[in-house]
């Protein structure tokens, strides 16, 4: 149930069809005409529509220069093991030239629990470095200066303590929060919709994001305090315009959530930022960031009435899909990875993260996550997509698709909005059934060899094993360790004073930032304070949609 | 033939919330003709082993992508065994390096289904499995 058109392709009467198929999709299931030309575009007007790079309506982009005064921020997502063994490997990454960081932080840490709780069994350092306190966070930070190079966390339910142990660092650096730049991903909306790492039910969940951009607005101007996303939507197997609407309309609630806490919109719009996929289908996926960024100016600008640019600007991150890796071939991903990131490049991205080849096995090698890096600094260097923005503006084919894709997406936020606005429609279910029914949707299709995987449904071939990154299982009995020495060296009186504190709060309104900080500074482990918040919040289970 | 139809619980072991394929893993088999119970995210290997007994299935098949398996699998099959229900099929799906199939085999896992494997291939393991019982 897709709200796309059906265009059809033009043919002079009576001329058989010699194509291949009797019909080409995206990769999303959209169908794509053999011909795109003036016709397709009647109505629109460049000025209006297209405007310049940098000015209303930001289809080109949020920078009049683009990439020509500054190239995206090459950041790539990293965390195993313990701080020290994520601590070598950012530094190894930032001296082989990447520009920011990224931290992946394992299951435990995502889903608040300590390294020696009982659900963290198998689970230490695999998917991610292991953060249960502040003495954690300042081994991953050890020898990186955090006021001159920006962080970018990936955490979402427990996203408040996470930065709370940030901060404590540069402050304990030196480093005045005023200058402090990064990004939290901290969005929780679309965790009960696709990533599914909640703990909190929806209305505390959205209390503590709310807590944290008024925090960043007051504190920490150069922090994105969120990170929008559609890339974890896309990888649960939704279309790219349900990836586009639905974080869109994710954004439209965050706002709307801002504004009922009494913020002035222009006071913490600017410091919104969003992250999509980067999927295989190019020519979609520039569309679909054209798209955002012409929905979102005229979101800001109709729906709120911001007052500056930068409250319209939509500015994003980008990674390649990772549902795309194929296990089968995985040499094969590398150009894949490589195409996916041209496309972000192509359509705008201010930061980008590529994947590794080895990724639908493991955690990536340092060998694979160095490729992974060189691949963003060829395109940026070597292939001339640098020098120039929005290349492929005024191109029939992109300029319609952008205007298809932004149809249809309004569609969707309309609909959502007569559900009552995104919270509604996810206590319903609708977000997440349209995701498992793409999803099925798709892997019918690939069943059938409608869509062809390369290595995996066709051009198959002999296997040979590559060598992958393991996590060693002693990391959880380190980290247990740790966690009993840390637990002995602290005050248990001023940490339990400090929980008490944010206990007390939690069952009122006010900002809980200040406590939590105060609870990191104590040497509180993430574990006990987001206990503390489960006693006050209750946690969330999903009624499961398949 | 029987006309009793094929019972199967996919569960989510461990804090894992990937569950694309186990939903569309679900959806494939129930279309197939089985009855299918997904238990939902982050299941204990006790959970799931109860959801077995409580569901009288013929197979379980477990989903993880977080790297967890040498932990959790080995923990689910001994539970099964105390409780009884080792002819019950166990598989297995995800990230799972090369390096630990044997093992994971040896522990008792009927199949392990890497990425790219196509749900007609599953049906009809899982279809082939329950003739033989």
């Amino acid at each position: 149930m897709s709200s796309d058109r059906q265009p059809t392709t033009r043919r002079a009467a009576g001329e058989k069809s010699s194509e291949r198929a009797s019909e080409f999709t995206t990769v999303s299931g959209y169908p794509i005409r053999g011909l795109y030309s003036a016709e397709n575009l009647s109505g629109w007007d460049p000025d209006r529509d297209l405007g310049l790079p940098g000015a209303p309506p930001y289809t080109r982009g949020i920078h009049p220069a683009m990439y020509r005064s500054r190239l995206w921020t090459m950041r790539q997502f990293a965390g195993f093991g313990s701080a020290e063994d994520t601590n070598k490997r950012f530094r190894y990454l930032l001296s082989q030239g990447q520009a920011g960081l990224s931290v992946a932080f394992d299951l435990p840490t995502l889903m608040g629990y300590d390294s020696d709780h009982s659900h963290a069994e198998g689970e230490v350092g695999k998917c991610g470095v292991a953060i249960s306190s502040l003495a954690d966070m300042e081994a991953l930070f050890d020898q990186i200066p955090v006021g001159n190079v920006s962080t970018s966390m990936t955490i979402n339910s427990p996203a408040a303590i996470l930065w709370a142990m940030y901060l404590a660092v540069a402050e304990d650096q030196g480093v005045d929060w005023k200058h402090l730049a990064g990004t939290l991903q901290n969005d929780i909306l679309k965790e009960y919709i696709a990533q599914k790492e909640f703990i909190y039910p929806p209305k505390p969940s959205m209390r503590l994001v709310i807590d944290t951009i008024e925090f960043g607005a007051r504190y920490t101007p150069r922090f994105n305090p969120i990170s929008i996303s559609g890339y974890h939507i896309r990888e649960a197997g939704s279309t790219a315009i349900q990836e586009l609407a639905f974080t869109l309309r994710d954004g439209i609630e965050y706002v709307e959530w801002g504004i009922r806490r009494g913020l002035a919109v222009d006071d913490f719009a600017p410091a919104l930022s969003f992250f999509f996929n980067a999927h295989n289908d190019f020519f979609e996926e520039i569309a679909k960031y054209r798209a955002a960024r012409r929905i979102w100016y005229k979101t800001m600008t109709e729906r709120f009435g911001v007052k500056l640019a930068r409250s319209s600007a939509l500015r994003f991150h980008a990674q390649t899909a990772g549902c795309s890796l194929t296990a089968q071939q995985p040499y094969n991903n590398v150009v894949r990875t490589a195409l996916q990131a041209l496309a972000a490049v192509m359509g705008g991205a201010q930061s980008l993260h590529t994947n590794s080849l080895d990724e639908a096995w493991a955690l990536p090698t340092e060998f694979a996550a160095t490729l992974a890096l060189r691949t963003q600094q060829i395109l940026a260097h070597e292939t001339g997509v640098a020098n120039t923005a929005d290349p492929l503006g005024g191109a029939y084919f992109v300029e319609t698709l952008t205007n298809e894709m932004e149809d249809a997406s309004w569609k969707y936020i309309r609909k959502i909005d007569e559900m009552g606005g995104m919270i509604a429609a996810i206590e319903r279910g609708y977000p997440q059934r349209e995701i498992a029914d793409a999803s099925y949707r798709y892997q019918v299709s690939v069943d059938r060899k409608e869509k062809i995987i390369v290595g995996v449904n066709d051009f198959t071939g002999e296997e040979s094993p590559i060598d992958i990154l393991r996590i060693d299982e002693s990391v959880r009995a380190q980290q247990a360790e740790q966690l009993r020495k840390l637990r002995s060296e602290r005050s248990s009186e001023e940490v339990a004073r400090q929980l008490a504190a944010l206990r007390k709060a939690a069952q009122g309104t006010e900002n809980l930032m200040p406590h939590i900080y105060a609870a990191v500074k104590a040497y509180a482990t993430l574990g006990e304070i987001c206990d503390s918040l489960r006693e006050v919040f209750g946690t969330h289970e999903e009624a499961s949609i398949t | 033939m029987s006309d009793k139809r094929i019972r199967v619980l996919i569960a989510k072991p461990g804090l894992d919330g990937h569950d694309r394929g186990a939903k569309i893993i679900a959806r494939a088999l129930r279309d197939a003709g089985m009855e299918v119970i997904y238990t939902g995210l982050r299941q204990t290997p006790e959970m799931i082993a109860s959801a077995a007994v409580q569901e009288d299935v013929d197979v379980i098949g477990l989903s993880i992508l977080s790297g967890a398996h040498n932990t959790l699998v080995p923990r689910l099959l001994d539970l099964l065994k105390q409780k009884g229900m080792s002819d019950v099929t166990v598989l297995l799906g995800g990230t799972i390096p090369e390096a630990d199939i044997a093992g994971l085999k040896k522990a008792g896992v009927a199949e392990i289904f890497l990425p790219g494997t196509s749900t007609q291939n599953i049906v009809d393991f899982v279809r082939e499995r329950a003739a033989r019982k």
